[in-house]
């Protein structure tokens, strides 16, 4: 594990799996009556979200918490930054006042790496832009191996709104650093430009037939239609996309018995993913979000407990 | 110590655990990790014996409670197990392989007071090597060994290393 969290890239295979290791005994912890550690005592966490959020946001704050670090929220509204002040001098005052740490959300892609290289403290990636949400993936791959055990050599799809998502992109690196066999599903309009060389070099596949791929996969893992990201145009209407693309009731019946569904939330119901697919006990929605405290435990633990860089 | 030095040493300790304890009543016995879950495993198995019944037992990780952990590269955590009964009003016998400074000890107290409220905690260790930086004194001692500070007390167990065993080395002499 390197000094900050930016991007899948900054982990290998032993470090995720440290990451999720250590996430496991994290997840016991959080069924304690006493859920607090004292292991960052001392240590001051800053979240600062400049993009709504509720679930990353909230369970940074709570991970930090129950490791006894000092946890402050900033958000872009209603800070300094609403006042035209930029990213930059912003991060640079709140680091003088002497934080350890930033988790970073922002709409432009490379914020946190941005960010990193302006102040000493910790930094990590909590979504930036199209570009990567690195602790999503780590906890979209603790929960599918909690259910299915080792990654390697399964089958994993991922659905979806390719080119707006964060989530695919972190997602695909820790997913083939593990050594799961990925395959993407999108319309036309919504695979990433230059997909096939990407795909080449990469080692995954792609397609844009749903129903041809489904019956093989042991997880399949459905993106948010970003709404807020879309100027139109990418599909002619909603249910048109739910026809071509969305984890429909008939296509649940279409996976094998053991085969996992994620999605990282928040869900549109009735858009890419049915109410019976999100409730179903193949569904891993929840166990997602309760995972996300534990992982993020894991990540504050790894960054910040030991003195500098790690091994 | 040789093999059966370390034997012998642990089935003294199991005994007198259940002679203080008068029996095996209401007693959870907890490994500190690595070695002494071993051990921990190791005593039960020799009052299951004397006694006729099972004595709950468990690994107590200490890693997220150390006060050394910032000056230390990044530890792997250990998992921590507590036998379903829990520890709430019952005699908690923390087993660790050597007793050197007292800081590990000091740890696993704060890391019980987080899982509940033992009757009492008593402190049960295969080697003490003395120089302790905290008031911290263990119940049952396997064998006391006089050591210097520079002196590495090694303590290879069969279940880890494949052999028992318990070394001194390095040191000034």
């Amino acid at each position: 594990v390197k000094r900050h969290l930016l991007s899948m890239n900054d982990c290998d295979r032993q470090d995720i799996l440290t990451i999720l290791d250590t996430a496991e005994t994290m997840h016991d912890v959080q069924r304690r009556e006493v859920k607090k550690l004292p292991t960052l005592r001392g240590r001051t966490v800053v979240n600062m979200f400049f993009e709504d959020s509720t679930r990353t946001r909230s369970s940074f704050e709570i991970a930090g918490k129950w490791l006894s670090a000092d946890v402050i929220n900033i958000s872009g509204k209603g800070s300094s930054t609403s006042k035209g002040e930029s990213l930059r001098d912003t991060v640079r005052t709140v680091a003088a006042m002497g934080v350890d740490g930033f988790v970073i959300r922002h709409n432009a892609s490379g914020a946190a790496q941005q960010v990193s290289e302006w102040v000493d403290a910790v930094v990590i990636n909590a979504g930036d832009g199209l570009h990567e949400h690195p602790t999503q993936a780590l906890l979209d791959a603790y929960s599918m191996r909690r259910r299915l055990g080792d990654l390697e050599g399964l089958q994993i799809a991922m659905v979806g709104d390719l080119t707006h998502s964060r989530v695919f992109r972190s997602n695909l690196i820790c997913l083939k650093t593990l050594g799961a066999k990925v395959t993407v599903v999108a319309p036309p309009t919504l695979m990433p430009a230059g997909v096939d060389t990407w795909a080449r070099t990469e080692g995954f596949e792609t397609s844009y037939d749903l129903d041809a791929v489904l019956p093989t996969m042991d997880a399949v893992m459905m993106l948010r239609v970003q709404r807020e990201r879309m100027s139109g145009g990418f599909f002619p209407t909603e249910r048109e996309y739910t026809v071509g693309y969305g984890l429909t009731r008939e296509r649940l019946r279409a996976l094998q018995k053991h085969t996992v569904i994620c999605h990282p939330g928040p869900m549109n119901r009735g858009l890419e993913i049915a109410a019976d697919a999100a409730d179903a006990a193949q569904s891993l929605v929840l166990d997602q979000v309760s995972a996300g405290v534990a992982v993020r435990m894991s990540v504050l633990y790894h960054l910040f407990a030991g003195e500098g860089s790690l091994s | 110590m040789s093999s059966g030095d370390v034997s012998r040493a642990l089935r003294r300790v199991a005994h007198e655990i259940l002679e203080r304890n008068k029996g095996s009543e209401d007693l959870v016995v907890l490994g500190i990790p690595t070695r002494g879950v071993a051990l921990a495993h190791r005593l039960v198995e020799v009052m299951a014996e004397v006694e006729g019944r099972d004595v709950p037992s468990g690994a107590l990780d200490i890693t997220m409670h150390r006060d050394d952990l910032r000056r230390n590269p990044i530890r792997a955590i250990e998992h921590t197990v507590i036998p379903a009964p829990g520890i709430d009003d019952k005699t908690v016998v923390l087993v660790d392989d050597v007793l050197f400074s007292g800081r590990t000890v000091r740890a696993a107290m704060d890391a019980l007071s987080e899982l509940g409220r033992p009757r009492a905690v008593r402190l049960a260790v295969l080697v003490d090597r003395g120089h302790r930086d905290l008031p911290i004194r263990a119940d049952y001692v396997g064998k006391n060994l006089p050591t210097s500070r520079s002196e590495r007390v090694r303590v290879c167990l069969a279940e880890h290393d494949g052999l028992d065993e318990v070394r001194i080395s390095g040191g000034d002499r």
